[in-house]
This record gives structure tokens, C-alpha cells and sequence, in this order.
């Protein structure tokens, strides 16, 4: 029960609630519910008239339920009559139920606007308030009908008491922004701007925001805002601490109302008026040098509110941009912060000064913090503080301190947040690209990042690289050496074989001269990756292929017999064996001449926006890369080709265009394919859909245990087939039907993972409606968490033969053992298809191997030995028995697989790390194979035991 | 201006839930769950700002509730974390000691608080002693009818 119980407590209610707090399981609690329920409703149809305390008592428990996150269907006329009591408190808990559940019933709206009006002209100040906030907090277009005409009347009647004013301001606000039309202006407009001089502090907060509004809307008619402004910022400023008695908080006089006005002086340029201004540049003084006295107060909230004032002033000092003492100063207070002990403050100074740096005014001041940034992007511990750090940095860039900058991207990236990598590699992309001077930079850079980060390196980041290495024959003889000696690496990235195959196809012959890299050598080191690729990377290696044969005719030879082998000309992949045969084909029947032109080298792309470039805005939305930036690159970077129309893609590339293309489209085993759009459009820009609201929920984490049940129940049987065979592979199609493709590919490190998924339209048809969801059902929720699951394909519809891509990210908090559920939702022809599968997350993937000596495998397999922590399983082999095989999946769990360890050579033992958020699971593994019984032994031993348990259930399915 | 407020419990509970805008149930409950889920992953000492989607989070934590309030793009971080502070001082002061408990048993009175504080999104009353008159002077209303 609670400690208080102010005014006229409800027992009843309060009992209720006890109750509700007191069951066990949420089975318990939705039968306390319903029983509530049905005496309600029984009360609520019953002969006896109910008494007002008892209809209000049962109004206030069905709000209750409601806010549980319970459906409410009944009530809402029993909560209108309580709008007419003459009783307060009944009246009270009547609107607040109308606000809560707003139901767009018309026959219930008229009765309630019925009663707002009465209560409106009660002349009572209390029950004005209640009607007014009522509309404020439903704000429907109705309400906006009924009573915007009404309001400015009672905001400006010189009989209205302060509360109200305040209210019918705020009132007025929230149908204007939902009614422009229906709020006009008129009469009240000049008198709602001298609110500003109201001498009641409340009222000039509420109505400043009421102004502020009016004039982005319409800035001439409420021009005469920014002298009366002004004047009152002043007379706060200059006041001492303790005029403004209760407006005054944490000794900061009025705040809120200060930042009010500044933000208002916002919507204007800098004030005419010399005499206001120099008013208006004498605050900004006063608040700047405020700045640096010491605090009137230790608490946190005295300088909290102090420096929203000073930020808020710094805004507006952005806003004018023509003031450079101010500027500066501005610039120099930010520096400080950034070595401030309070966190907020660094995080607000960063991302201020990302504002400051576009002006040319303090440009030069914003440079000379450069190497805090650096160091707050190594070394703060959260992450959106470092992600603002290196917001700043792109944002302080220029030709001077590029390659510093760019330099310590790139060494972040290497340990960056999964959350930022992304972005980051498309800013340094763009960095390198915009202030190159010298072109061999640029390759090294983007190389670099192919290496570093390839996973995170976009097609538009490759396609550019390629098409400016096209476009600069400077910069070729360059690239086709770095790209070479990239390739040399045994383990490089699949991107940087697709750069690797295009440039050495156009460019190799520029060194091809050098015995070490002679075109047989090139040949064999491209083709050495050939087999590791995926279907799109192959195709445009045999591209190059053939542009080997033009290049090179010694090639000629080697290359037609790897064409003319069985894996290329009958490859299963329709793509891969139609340009092997065409290619075989070409390279015998067309003379050197109809080779050389049909071959020839790209030409260069047309000038045209940079792609990835194009690709941040949208990646950040509208508004979030500055404007300029784009004259930016023109101004300095002249000297950068813009992009092309097309991209280099595969398709663009291969000599029968045509060909590749059709098929591209109609090709759907491109589960893999990294480019998500199948036409050639270079970089999908215009196809794909803009960024916006994912319709995947994330799965359903900490969801109130009052509120919900688990997860939607699925409608479709939970598909599970695929779920085994991941186990011990990440990569793989997961479902297909006649319908539809679903493929995986994931990765994890540590506690964290991300899942890219490929939706695959195997039909001519459009899928319309296309949603996906993922849930996670039972206590996984609070175990695994799925943390923004984006997708990049926001557009519901699915077009015959297309694929969409998209990404989850994966959080392991804790070990579990159920896996989360994809629900797939969508039309074809009509049908409404409901799909669910089990996504293959398993505890494994979280592994990390650990390797270790025989002496310390025995010993630790002797401390967890507490009969919980064993995990024992006998049973018949499914698969083969073949050694390489069962090394194989041995290592695909995750484990480190550990050689003379047992002394029985055929057994085999591993360990390994299972890392989650809160804590790290040790775990050893022993697999005892009996070849002539064809059975398993397998003992795990882990640091807990439920790690045991589902370790053992999920691998004696594998074997 | 804001765009909601979320108080909720460690264990992700939610207390009590104010939208400044008009949003559908189901889109409701999606960002209650994606706000509870982010700001209980934050390590402590971190900063209190979250950028999400088109708005800005600010959020706070005292003793067992979180206070989550979704602003806009261009308000001001620092004083948001007043409007939080501000409304737990109302709190305080009408409950005395406020704690989780007088936010559950007494939902009705911390949603009358909050709608004298702040109104459609926005601040209305800043003073304390005049929110206080304000509510204490309803409690009144309420024992003399």
C-alpha cells in the first residue's frame, strides 16, 4: 500500500492495484483483469444508478488497465457523464480518461465538446484549466473546429486570470500546429506579442512559445516580437538571483524563459535597430562572461541551467554569423568544455562546435582544438560522445589537416563501435576524395579502408574509388600497384578483390612490365582468390578475365583453359557459366581488332555528384550534411571527377552487356550479391527507398510484464527447419519456397553480432505489403538483445525477382536458449502469406576460441567438475564420421579446436569463451567418435550450467 | 518542443506515459520498448543525450525510475534535463519523499501534476509554489465536496 494517500484516496482502486502487484505470473494477472472488468462492466449496465464516486472509482481503474497496455472498450460514456459533475475531482478523472483514450466515436466527440464548452464559459478558473487542457492534450481536428475561434478570445480578454492565459496559450499552440487553417489571425495577434511584457513570468513562458511558433509561421506580422524580446532578455540577464523569487532556479534567473527568448531571436536575423542590437550584443556579452564566474551553486542543476542559457546564447551567436569577436569567444568557451569532467558537456561542446566550424568566422578558432577531439575520439568511454568527436572532425576538415584527420579515422575504425562504422568509413571516403591533392593518397586511403573495415566499405565506396582511378590516368600505373600488392595478402577482403579484378583488368597492363607482377603472375594471384568469392566477385573476375586476353595475348592460353573448365562453363550459377561460355566464345572466334574495341578500356564517368556523398544525406536524413558542403568540394576540390552514371558494376563491365544484364535481373541464387538493386543503376541511390521508419519492430525487450503478453502469437506455425544447420555456420539460405528466398549471412564478435538477411522474390509478381518483424518470445527478451534492426528496403513492396537486404544488430546480454522469431508478412496475389521462422542465433555464436596447453585443458576440466556444470550426451552418428568433416564444424561452433590434447588422438577437444554483456562462460568440449558403433560421446563442462545444457541439446543434432 | 515523456522502472516497467502528439497504440508500445531497452543499456556515467531518429533523449535516472523525455531536434539538452529535475521536485514535494510506489498507487495525481507543469509539449508553469497552490488547491476542492 502506498506510503501517501493525499486527497481523497480510492480504496477501492488502491486495493486493485495491490492485487495486480501481487500476482505471480501474468496469466494470474490478466484473470485479476478480467474479473475487474466484468464487475465493471456489470456495475456500469446494472439497474442501480451508480453514485459519482463510484463511477469515477471504476473510470479510474479501467485508465488503469488501459495503461497497462490492455485493450479498453467500454467506459468512455460513463467517463463523459463524470465531465459534467459539478464535482472537481469526478470531473478531473473524466477529462483524464478522454485524454488518454481519445476515441474518434462522433457521437461521443459532440458530447464531450458539449462539455468543454460549458466548462469554458463556467467562468470557473479551475474547471477552464481542465477543459483547455483537455484540448491541448487531444488536439484533434475536431476540437480545433469547435473551439479555435473560441480560445484567442479567452487569451486576450483582460478579465482572464494568469492560469488560464497560460493554458488557452498553450492551448491555442497545439491546434494550431495541429490546424494552421483554422487558427486565423486577427486582432489578437498584436496582443498576444505584448504578452511578452506581461508582468506574470508564468504567462510570458507559455505564450513566448505560442509566439515563437506564430512567427516561423508568419515572421512579418510578429516582427515587433524581437524588440520586446530583447528588452525583457535584458532585464533577466541583468537581474540579480534573487528578484525573480520562484522564477529563479538553482540561483539562474529564469531559464527557461531565457532560452525561450533566445530561441525566438532565432527566427530573425540580426536586429535593425542599432540601439537594440547593441542591447541585444551586450546580453550575449553578459551571458558569455557569466560563463566564466564561479558557480553560485555546486548542484549539478545550477550549471546546468546556467549553460543552457550560455549554449542556447552560442546557437544564436551561430544564427547571425557576423559578429566574429562573438564567434570566437563562443568558440573558445565550447574549448574549454571540451575538457570538461562533466560528460554532457563535452558530448553539447562537440556537437556545437560541428556548427561553429561552418562558419568562416571561427573556422580557423574551431581547428585549433583538433588535438582534444583527436583524443576524445580515442578515449571517451561512451560511444555518442566519441561519434560526435568524430562528427567534429569531419566537420573541422580541411586541406590543411586532412590527412591528420583522415589518418586518425582510420585508426579509430579499427576498434570503432559496429553502431558507427558504417558512417564512418562513408566520411572518410569522402574526406580522402575531397581533399586529395595528390591521387595516390586517395588510393591508399581507400584501400586502407577496404582492409580495415571491408565488411562496412558500401559498393559506393568502391564504385568510386574505381571510377575516379578512371577518370585520372595520373593516378592508374599508382593504383595497379597498390591494388597488386593489396591482392598479396593471404587473407584480403572480398571488396578488394572486386577493386583488385577491375583495375588490374583495365590498368594491369601499366605494370605488367615488372617481372614480379607480369601478366601471368597477375593472372594467377586474381584467380588464386577466384574460388573464395562470391557469385557477383566472380563474375566480374571473369570480366577481367577477358580483359586479360585483350591485354595480354599470352594470357590467352592459361585463361581459356580456366574458362573451359567444368566449375566455369557448366557452373550451376546461370550468371557465371553464361559468361564463361561468351568469353570462351569471344576469345576464340574474334579477331585482335573486334577484341581490342569490344574491350576497350572504360571511358570516363561523366561529372556528376559524389555518390557516397549523396549517400551520408541520406544515411543522416536532410538538413544533416551542410549545405554547403556540396560547393565545398567544387570550391576545393575542383580537382576531383565527379561520378558516373553508371557504376562500374559487374554488368557495366562485361563485354556482352546486354547479356549479363538480363540476367542479373531475373537471377535470384544472388542471395549473397552485395549490390541490394538488381538493375544497374549505379549505387542503387534512385531505386532504393529513403531511410525512414524501420518496419521491424526491435524485438520485444523489457516489455512491461503488466502490459504484455509475450510476443504477437504467430499465426504460422514456427518454421525451424533451417534453424539446426546454422549452428555451426553463419552463411546459408535459410528458407525457400516456391515464393520466396530467405538468405544469412552473419557475423559476431564477441557479444555482439549482426545479421544481414535476403529477402529473394522468386516470382515475376510484386509482394506488396512486405513487413518483417522479429520478437523474441519468453525471458529471451531480457537475454538477447536485437538492437535497431534496420532495413535498408523501407518500401513495402518487393518487385517480382528483386532482393532486399536487411541488417540486425545482436546484443547478447546474457546466456539463453531460445532462439528469437522472424515473422514475414506479405501479398501475393492477394494472399495474405504469414510466415515464421527461427532465426539462427544460438549461444555459440558468441564463442570465442581459446587456445591452450593439454596441462592447463586437464586442469581446468578438473575445476568444473561440480555435476551441474557437466553436460553428457550419447547417441548415433546422423552424418558422416569423416574426420575433416567434423574438424570443420568443430570450428564453425566457435571453439578453439585443440590438437594433442586428449591422448586418445581420435577424440577430439576444444574450449572456449562464450562472451555476453554481464559476464564470460568458460567452456570445454570433448567429442568421443565410436566408428564402429557409428555413436558420439559428448561432454561439455562450462563455468555455468545452463551453458552446459544448451550447448550439449544443440551439438548432438550436428554430428 | 517535447514530444513524450517515459518514466519506467529498472526492470523496465513503465510508470507513466505522457505523448505531447497524437500517436497510434501499437506505434506506442514499439517506442516504449525500444526507449526502455536503449537508455537501460547505457553503462552509468555516461552522457544523458541520445540522438533517435529525428528527436533528441534525454534521460535521468533517480533512485529505481527512469525519467526518458523525447525532445526536438534544435531544444536544448541541458534545460530538458530540467524539465525532468523540475517534475521530480513537483513530485517531491506533493508526495514528500516521493518514491516508484506513490507513482503507482497515485498515477491520476503525477498525471495532474504533470499537465499543470507542462502543457501540449511545452512549459506552462516553471514556479513551484504556483504548480504546488495549484494541485494542493484541488486536493482542497476535492475534501470540501
Amino acid at each position: 500500500m502506498p506510503a501517501v494517500s493525499k486527497g481523497d484516496g480510492m480504496r477501492g482502486l488502491a486495493v486493485f492495484i495491490s492485487d495486480i502487484r501481487n500476482c505471480k505470473s501474468k496469466e494470474a494477472e490478466i484473470k485479476r483483469i478480467n474479473k475487474e472488468l466484468a464487475n465493471i462492466r456489470s456495475k456500469f449496465k446494472g439497474d442501480k444508478a451508480l453514485d459519482g464516486y463510484s463511477k469515477k472509482k471504476y473510470v479510474c481503474k479501467l485508465l488503469f488497465i488501459f495503461l497497462l497496455g490492455h485493450d479498453i472498450d467500454f467506459g468512455h460514456m460513463e467517463a463523459v457523464n463524470l465531465l459534467s459533475s459539478n464535482k472537481y475531482t469526478e470531473k478531473q478523472i473524466g477529462y483524464l480518461f478522454i485524454s488518454v483514450l481519445v476515441n474518434s466515436n462522433s457521437e461521443l466527440i459532440r458530447l464531450i465538446n458539449n462539455a468543454i464548452k460549458n466548462d469554458l464559459s463556467s467562468r470557473n478558473p479551475t474547471f477552464m484549466c481542465l477543459a483547455l487542457h483537455c484540448i491541448a492534450n487531444v488536439g484533434s481536428r475536431e476540437m480545433a473546429e469547435a473551439f479555435a475561434s473560441e480560445i484567442p478570445r479567452i487569451l486576450v480578454a483582460g478579465d482572464t486570470m494568469d492560469s488560464v492565459k497560460q493554458s488557452a496559450a498553450l492551448c491555442l499552440l497545439r491546434l494550431y500546429k495541429t490546424s494552421p487553417d483554422l487558427v486565423l489571425m486577427g486582432e489578437w495577434t498584436s496582443r498576444v506579442v505584448h504578452l511578452l511584457n506581461d508582468q506574470h513570468m508564468g504567462v510570458v513562458t507559455a505564450a513566448i512559445s505560442l509566439i515563437t511558433c506564430l512567427s516561423q509561421k508568419n515572421p512579418d506580422e510578429f516582427k515587433t516580437c524581437v524588440s520586446l524580446a530583447v528588452s525583457r532578455l535584458s532585464r533577466i540577464v541583468s537581474s540579480a538571483s534573487t528578484d525573480l523569487q520562484d522564477y529563479t532556479y538553482y540561483f539562474v534567473p529564469a531559464p527557461w524563459l531565457s532560452c525561450k527568448l533566445l530561441r525566438l531571436l532565432q527566427c530573425y536575423p540580426p536586429p535593425e535597430d542599432g540601439a537594440v542590437k547593441g542591447r541585444l550584443v551586450e546580453c550575449l556579452e553578459t551571458i558569455l562572461n557569466k560563463a566564466q564566474e564561479p558557480p553560485k551553486s555546486k548542484k549539478v542543476q545550477h550549471s546546468n541551467a546556467k549553460n543552457a542559457i550560455l549554449f542556447e546564447a552560442i546557437s544564436l551567436i551561430i544564427h547571425y554569423d557576423s559578429e566574429p569577436n562573438l564567434l570566437v569567444r563562443a568558440c573558445n568557451q565550447l574549448g574549454q568544455f571540451l575538457q570538461h569532467r562533466e560528460t554532457n558537456l563535452r558530448y553539447l561542446a562537440l556537437e556545437s562546435m560541428c556548427t561553429l566550424a561552418s562558419s568562416e568566422f571561427s573556422h580557423e578558432a574551431v581547428k585549433t582544438h583538433i588535438e582534444t577531439v583527436i583524443n576524445a575520439l580515442k578515449t571517451e568511454r561512451d560511444v555518442s560522445v566519441r561519434q560526435r568527436a568524430a562528427d567534429l572532425l569531419y566537420a573541422m576538415c580541411d586541406r590543411s589537416n586532412a590527412k591528420q584527420i583522415v589518418a586518425e579515422m582510420l585508426s579509430y575504425l579499427e576498434t570503432a563501435d559496429y553502431s558507427i562504422r558504417e558512417e564512418m568509413v562513408l566520411k572518410v571516403a569522402i574526406l580522402a576524395e575531397k581533399y586529395a591533392v595528390d591521387y595516390s593518397w586517395y588510393v591508399d586511403t581507400i584501400l586502407n579502408l577496404i582492409r580495415i573495415a571491408g565488411d562496412y566499405v558500401s559498393e559506393e565506396v568502391w564504385y568510386r574509388v574505381i571510377q575516379i582511378v578512371i577518370n585520372r590516368d595520373d593516378v592508374q600505373g599508382y593504383a595497379a600497384k597498390t591494388v597488386f600488392e593489396a591482392l598479396q595478402a593471404p587473407a584480403c577482403h572480398e571488396n578488394m578483390v572486386k577493386v583488385g579484378g577491375y583495375i588490374l583488368g583495365e590498368f594491369g597492363n601499366l605494370i605488367a612490365g615488372d617481372p614480379r607482377s607480369s601478366p601471368l603472375v597477375q593472372f594467377n594471384l586474381l584467380h588464386s582468390k577466384f574460388h573464395l568469392c562470391s557469385v557477383p566477385t566472380r563474375a566480374l573476375l571473369l570480366s577481367a578475365y577477358i580483359k586479360f586476353i585483350n591485354l595480354f595475348p599470352e594470357t590467352k592460353a592459361t585463361i581459356q583453359e580456366v574458362l573451359r573448365c567444368d566449375s566455369q562453363i557448366r557452373n550451376s550459377d546461370v550468371e557465371l557459366q553464361q559468361r564463361a561460355v561468351e568469353y570462351l566464345k569471344l576469345s576464340s572466334i574474334a579477331s585482335t581488332d573486334v577484341l581490342a574495341t569490344v574491350l576497350e578500356e572504360m571511358p570516363p564517368f561523366p561529372e556528376r555528384e559524389s555518390s557516397i556523398l549523396a549517400k551520408l544525406k541520406k544515411k543522416k536524413g536532410p538538413g544533416a550534411v551542410s549545405v554547403t558542403e556540396l560547393e565545398d568540394s567544387k570550391r576545393e576540390g575542383g580537382e576531383l571527377n565527379g561520378g558516373g552514371d553508371r557504376g562500374p558494376d559487374t554488368s557495366a563491365m562485361s563485354a556482352s552487356n546486354a547479356v549479363s544484364r538480363h540476367s542479373v535481373t531475373s537471377n535470384l541464387s544472388y542471395v549473397f550479391q552485395s549490390t541490394p538493386s538488381p538493375s544497374a543503376d549505379l549505387l542503387g541511390i534512385r531505386s532504393s527507398a529513403p531511410a525512414g521508419t524501420a518496419p521491424a519492430s526491435a524485438g520485444n525487450l523489457l516489455v512491461d510484464v503488466f502490459s504484455e503478453a509475450g510476443p504477437a502469437a504467430p499465426s504460422a506455425a514456427v518454421n525451424d527447419d533451417g534453424f539446426l544447420r546454422f549452428v555451426c555456420k553463419n552463411n546459408g539460405v535459410l528458407f525457400e519456397n516456391q515464393l520466396l528466398q530467405i538468405g544469412i549471412k552473419s557475423e559476431y564478435r564477441q557479444n555482439l553480432g549482426r545479421m544481414y538477411l535476403f529477402y529473394g522474390n522468386k516470382t515475376s509478381v510484386q509482394f506488396a505489403s512486405f513487413t518483417t518483424s522479429v520478437s523474441c518470445p519468453g525471458e529471451l527478451q531480457s537475454h538477447i538483445l536485437s538492437l535497431n534492426v534496420q532495413t535498408k528496403q523501407v518500401e513495402p513492396l518487393v518487385e517480382g525477382g528483386a532482393q532486399i537486404q536487411q541488417v540486425l544488430n545482436i546484443e547478447c546480454l546474457t546466456d539463453f536458449s531460445d532462439a528469437p522469431l522472424l515473422n514475414i508478412k506479405f501479398r501475393y496475389g492477394g494472399a495474405l502469406q504469414n510466415l515464421t521462422l527461427k532465426l539462427p542465433v544460438t549461444i555459440n555464436k558468441f564463442f570465442q576460441p581459446t587456445e591452450m596447453s593439454s596441462h592447463d585443458f586437464f586442469q581446468r576440466w578438473k575445476q568444473l567438475s561440480q555435476p551441474q556444470q557437466e553436460a553428457q550426451k550419447i547417441f548415433k552418428a546422423n552424418h558422416s564420421m569423416d574426420t575433416e568433416v567434423l574438424k570443420a564444424k568443430l570450428l564453425g561452433l566457435g571453439t578453439a579446436l585443440l590438437d594433442n590434447v586428449d591422448p586418445n588422438p581420435e577424440n577430439y577437444v576444444c574450449a572456449g569463451v562464450i562472451q555476453t554483456k554481464g559476464q564470460q562462460v568458460g567452456c570445454l568440449l570433448r567429442l568421443e567418435p565410436n566408428a564402429q558403433a557409428q555413436m558420439y560421446r559428448l561432454t561439455l563442462r562450462c563455468s555455468k550450467d545452463s551453458v552446459s545444457r544448451r550447448l550439449c541439446e544443440l551439438l548432438a543434432e550436428q554430428f | 518542443m517535447m514530444r513524450f515523456l517515459l518514466l519506467f522502472s529498472r526492470q523496465g516497467k513503465l510508470r507513466l506515459q505522457k505523448w505531447f502528439t497524437p500517436i497510434p497504440e501499437r506505434e506506442k508500445k514499439k517506442i516504449i520498448r525500444e526507449m526502455t531497452t536503449m537508455v537501460l543499456a547505457r553503462q552509468p556515467r555516461s552522457c544523458n543525450f541520445l540522438h533517435w531518429k529525428d528527436l533528441k533523449i534525454i534521460y535521468k535516472r533517480y533512485a529505481s525510475l527512469y525519467f526518458c523525455l523525447a525532445i526536438e531536434n534544435h531544444e536544448n539538452e541541458l534545460l530538458a534535463l530540467e524539465v525532468i529535475h523540475r517534475y521530480v521536485e513537483l513530485l517531491d514535494k506533493y508526495f514528500g519523499n516521493v518514491c516508484e510506489l506513490d507513482i503507482i498507487f497515485n498515477f491520476e495525481k503525477a498525471y495532474f501534476i504533470l499537465d499543470e507543469f507542462l502543457l501540449g509539449g511545452e512549459i506552462q508553469e516553471t514556479s513551484k509554489q504556483i504548480v504546488n497552490r495549484c494541485i494542493e488547491s484541488s486536493d482542497m476542492l476535492q475534501e470540501r465536496w
